[in-house]
C-alpha cells in the first residue's frame, strides 16, 4: 500500500487530503512516482488531471523526488504546489 | 587553558514549527544559555524576522482584480508536518557546512496570522559577522523554496492561495 497525501490548493481542488493506493502483487513491479500519478488520474477522472502539471512537487517519505523515483510498499508520497513559506 | 570543542564541528540547531508567536529577546536569551562556554566565541548575532505584509495580495500573479476582495486581513499558513522540520534542519545544517557558525534558531509559525504579525524568525550566532549574515540569507532563501509551507491570503471578501514567486527560486542562483 502507498499512502498518498495532498496539500494546499491541490487538496482543495481534489477534495481529499489522503488516499491509499493498493497495487496487486506484480501489477506494478518497478512502479515510480509517475506510475502512481497515472493510477490516481485513471481512477479519479478529469478533475485529477491537475496532478499532472509540471509545477506539482512530489515527495517520497518526506524528501522531494523526481517523477522517475521508484516506489515500494509502505512508502508515503505527497503531492503539493510550489511552496510559499517564509 | 580550557579546551573547547571546535565550533565548526557541531553547531546548535534548534527548529520549531508553532502556532504561537515568538519573542526575540526571550529566544536570544535561550540561545545564549545553550551556547554556554561557546558564548565567549560569539562575535555577532544576526536576526531576521519576517512579518505578514498588508500588500501580500498576489495581484501580480493573477488576472483577478485584488481590489474586488478588499483589504488583506490575514494569512493562513498550512504545512506538511512530517516533512517541514526535517527539511529546515537539513537547510540549516547545509548552511553550517558552508559558513561555520555557533548556533542557529529557526521558528516558523503556522495557522492564521493577521497582518503585522511575525511569521518567521532566524537567529544565527557566529564568531564573525560575514558567516552569520550569509548563513541567515541562505537559510531563508532555501526555506522559501524547499520547506513545505503554503500561504492562503484571507481578504475581507474572499481568499486566494499565494502563488510561488519566480524571484524566490531565482534567489537560489547566487548560492550555486
Amino acid at each position: 500500500m502507498i499512502k498518498v497525501l495532498f496539500f494546499a490548493r491541490l487538496r482543495e481542488q481534489l477534495g481529499v487530503s489522503e488516499q491509499h493506493v493498493n497495487w496487486q502483487d506484480g501489477e506494478h513491479d518497478a512502479a515510480t512516482v509517475q506510475t502512481l500519478l497515472n493510477t490516481l488520474v485513471d481512477n479519479g477522472g478529469a478533475k485529477w488531471q491537475v496532478l499532472l502539471a509540471d509545477e506539482i512537487v512530489a515527495a517520497k517519505n518526506q524528501q522531494a523526488v523526481s517523477r522517475d523515483t521508484l516506489l515500494a510498499d509502505g512508502d508515503e508520497v505527497a503531492f503539493f504546489p510550489p511552496v510559499t513559506g517564509g | 587553558m580550557s579546551v573547547k570543542p571546535l565550533p565548526t564541528m557541531s553547531p546548535l540547531i534548534n527548529v520549531s514549527i508553532q502556532t504561537a508567536t515568538f519573542d526575540l529577546a526571550a529566544e536570544t536569551v535561550v540561545l545564549e544559555t545553550e551556547l554556554a562556554d561557546s558564548l565567549d566565541d560569539r562575535g555577532g548575532l544576526v536576526t531576521f524576522i519576517g512579518s505578514v505584509r498588508a500588500s501580500e495580495n498576489n495581484a501580480g500573479n493573477t488576472k483577478q482584480n485584488p481590489l474586488a476582495y478588499g483589504k488583506l486581513l490575514a494569512l493562513e499558513v498550512e504545512h506538511y508536518p512530517a516533512m517541514t522540520q526535517s527539511t529546515i534542519e537539513g537547510i540549516v545544517f547545509a548552511a553550517s557546512q558552508r559558513w561555520p557558525f555557533l548556533a542557529c534558531r529557526v521558528i516558523h509559525r503556522v495557522g492564521r496570522l493577521a497582518v503585522g504579525e511575525p511569521i518567521v524568525l532566524v537567529l544565527v550566532a557566529s564568531s564573525h559577522r560575514k558567516e552569520a549574515f550569509a548563513a541567515c540569507e541562505y537559510i531563508l532563501d532555501y526555506l522559501k523554496n524547499a520547506a513545505p509551507f503554503w500561504k492562503k491570503a484571507i481578504f475581507e471578501k474572499g481568499e486566494q492561495w499565494v502563488e510561488a514567486k519566480v524571484s524566490d527560486s531565482e534567489a537560489l542562483d547566487k548560492w550555486v
